[in-house]
């Protein structure tokens, strides 16, 4: 974000405490100013954030620095556009009161809303329906909450109706009573899931169907909620790195490397040049692993499975890979803040160019069988589709924005580890159905390896860590032989890496789309707090949208062209 | 040579018992249902392609319908929420029936010890295998899986297995 930018924001709000911070802009509003300044946010033509990206909740209760009040709501927008970034934070004085709803401004705000009230208690003055979506409806209390004592489980003894949800969202489509009485309209409720082949992982969608299509579709979440952000807090930084190995678990390492770029952004460390091409190197890597286990899923719900063979078995290959680099093979815990893990093994050049060499001929395979078939046309084009404005509405990021024809990637718009000097394309769809989103997914496959291979030829020698007593471990010849060492080892492996104290969120083009952290830091070892922006989290808060009036079996492909991961989901 | 009956009928009648080979049916033939919900369910889809195979162990006729299997495995953090899915799923397949908990949460609910993980299936149905790790490597499946097999092999078709057990949500 250029300092132009940054000016053009502040000059549009006089008396707004603006400030800057890591290239984008804080400001801070009381309740009442709320409202003004979102709706000027999204709808003044010159400030155009129309990319509603995450919305959380503070409560300082245990914070060292005192503030006016124990909780706020932090919003996160995005002018995609220009790449502008904004962060909009309102003290919250009564928690039961609240703050007023922007859901008339983005629909995204629906879903994120009930995320602070479920898990921070506060409440959203007009919100349609705030209700909470993580924990499950019998649960008492608010689990993030300082308060609130991370290890009181509670039971749920049953699962919930969802009766009135699903009329109501009937009703909003124009089906009412005497309809769904009429002797022609038999309507039928159908449930597919928690537990059900098609929902790859567990996830709720509700449905009311005429016949075989879709009347009004709601969904619930939340069956695979493990308290990721309640027990990072607990966590030295580096100790949440293997958490966020399980967050997209089909693409590990991307989470890796995107939570310790979003630490290391606000230490102000510039991680040594043969790190960045390393990262390059391996989020490009599972970028292809997750984009062909998202299309073998697919091609398998559609009846395809010999593509799951052609697809799954490189991705079962290149776990020979991975696992002799990092020792794992599905959760890496590769990074470290400051570097990686540890540097490539010998030989691992020729591993790759084998493995790529394998990827693009599996997938040339798939494609052949599956770009002229007319069953695959037939049934994925102009099937659940959505507009780029509905998708920028619900939050959408990454392939499933491209497929709706909204060209914005991290990479390309803000780009960060020298992406900018990668020659490599954005693939994006025309009509955004199911199709496109399959197809983007291959195409960016294509585009990565194109990544890999550049950065393979200009990856330089020298060290992966940074010379930083502060953040890095010291040598192990150190630590055996020099009292210094010892005592450097100690404080970081027990007090953990001291981030000074501070607000800052950073984001990164995983493969679902923008992965974001929101940091609050109190200067000690530990994250105050810490909030995943999940891609999948706000694709699924869109779902409804594209499958209403289809059939109900391409709302089973669309959510496997979706590429839902519970991990990142439900956090 | 043969004795008693055996040596009555001839070659053409072989004589055992019921258990033995209702057992050896079994064992042979279990039919997985696979209740995924996180990382472990993608390494099942390891254990069932090509490379690990795990039809070579008469089990890869993965149903995910419960009235139709007998294998349960459970891949994956159960949540507060997910249980009581989780005890109905289990409830609706018919006996005989076996669980194998795959990996560290459902196990004893891992690295998430906090306000919403189960803390192990046990104490929602009744385990018969655990498969450790976070996740298990594929072999480990196979592992289990013959495991089960073993324990298939002692048991006695008359006996109900689980009759004594209640979990928190019985």
């Amino acid at each position: 974000m250029k300092a132009t930018a940054i000016e053009k924001i502040c000059s549009k709000f006089p008396g707004i405490a603006c400030r800057e911070v890591l290239n984008y802009v804080e400001m801070t509003v009381q309740p009442e100013q709320l409202e003004e300044t979102l709706s000027r946010l999204k709808l003044y033509p010159e400030l155009n954030f129309g990319l509603l990206l995450d919305i959380t909740g503070i409560d300082y209760l245990e914070y060292p620095v005192a503030q006016d009040c124990r909780f706020a709501v932090v919003y996160t927008i995005r002018n995609w556009r220009d790449n502008m970034l904004v962060q909009v934070k309102v003290p919250v004085p009564d928690p039961d009161k609240g703050v007023p709803t922007c859901t008339h401004l983005w629909s995204s705000a629906n879903w994120a809303e009930r995320e602070v009230y479920d898990q921070y208690g506060i409440n959203f003055i007009g919100h349609p329906d705030l209700r909470r979506i993580l924990n499950h409806w019998q649960f008492k209390g608010h689990p993030l909450r300082k308060d609130y004592d991370i290890f009181k489980g509670q039971v749920c003894y049953d699962s919930y109706s969802m009766e009135n949800e699903i009329k109501n969202r009937l009703l909003a489509n124009g089906v009412d009573e005497t309809t769904m009485k009429d002797i022609n309209t038999e309507i039928m409720f159908l449930n597919l899931g928690p537990s059900h082949p098609a929902t790859h992982g567990a996830i709720r969608i509700f449905t009311a169907l005429d016949g075989e299509s879709i009347l009004a579709n709601v969904n619930e979440i939340g069956y695979l909620h493990r308290g990721f952000e309640k027990t990072a807090e607990n966590r030295t930084y580096n100790q949440v790195i293997p958490l966020t190995d399980r967050l997209n678990y089909c693409s590990a390492m991307m989470n890796n490397i995107a939570y310790v770029k979003a630490v290391e952004s606000w230490l102000g460390i510039e991680i040594t040049e043969r790190c960045k091409f390393m990262r390059v190197v391996m989020s490009e890597f599972f970028r292809v692993q997750d984009h062909l286990v998202c299309i073998a899923a697919n091609l398998v719900d559609m009846g395809g499975l010999t593509n799951y063979w052609y697809l799954y078995n490189e991705k079962e290959a290149s776990y020979d890979l991975i696992s002799r680099l990092t020792g794992a093979r599905l959760t890496s815990s590769f990074t470290r803040i400051g570097g990686m893990y540890r540097d490539f093994y010998d030989g691992w050049e020729h591993d790759m160019e084998v493995q790529l060499k394998a990827i693009e001929k599996g997938v040339s395979d798939s494609l052949a069988l599956v770009l002229k078939n007319r069953i695959v046309h037939d049934r994925t084009q102009g099937t659940c589709k959505l507009s780029a404005e509905t998708a920028l509405s619900y939050g959408f990021t990454g392939p499933c924005l491209r497929a709706s024809g909204v060209p914005f990637d991290l990479r390309k718009d803000n780009p960060y580890y020298n992406y900018e000097s990668f020659d490599f394309n954005v693939p994006v769809g025309s009509t955004g159905d199911i199709y496109d989103r399959i197809m983007v997914r291959f195409e960016e496959i294509f585009e990565s390896i194109k990544i890999i291979r550049q950065a393979m030829k200009h990856i330089p020698d020298g060290p992966i860590f940074v010379k930083d007593h502060n953040a890095v471990l010291p040598p192990k010849s150190e630590v055996y032989n020099n009292i210094e060492g010892l005592a450097n080892h100690f404080k970081l492996i027990f007090e953990g890496v001291k981030v000074p104290s501070g607000e800052w969120y950073d984001s990164f083009e995983a493969a679902n789309g923008e992965l974001g952290f929101h940091f609050v830091a109190d200067g000690s070892g530990k994250p105050y707090k810490l909030k995943v922006r999940p891609p999948c989290f706000y694709i699924m808060g869109g779902f409804h949208e594209m499958v209403e009036g289809e059939m109900i079996a391409d709302a089973v492909i669309n959510l496997g062209s979706i590429n839902i991961i519970g991990g990142e989901l439900d956090r | 040579m043969a004795l008693g009956l055996e040596a009555a009928l001839g070659d053409s009648v072989i004589t055992t018992k019921l258990d033995e080979v209702v057992n050896w049916g079994r064992q042979y033939s279990l039919w997985p249902m696979v209740f995924g919900t996180a990382c472990c369910a993608i390494e099942f889809m390891s254990a069932a392609a090509s490379q690990h195979d795990i039809s070579r162990f008469g089990a890869e006729v993965v149903r995910f319908s419960p009235r139709q299997a007998d294998l349960m495995l459970v891949c994956g953090t159960i949540s507060y929420k997910q249980a009581p899915i989780l005890k109905r799923i289990y409830e609706q397949m018919p006996e005989p029936k076996w669980v194998v908990a795959m990996g560290a949460c459902a196990s004893s609910g891992g690295i998430y010890d906090n306000y919403c993980t189960v803390q192990g299936i046990h104490t929602i149905i009744p385990v018969d295998v655990y498969i450790s790790g976070c996740p298990p490597r594929p072999e480990a499946v196979l592992d289990a899986l013959i495991k089960i097999q073993e324990k298939i092999q002692t048991e006695s078709v008359l006996v109900d297995r689980h009759k004594e057990y209640r979990g928190i949500l019985d």
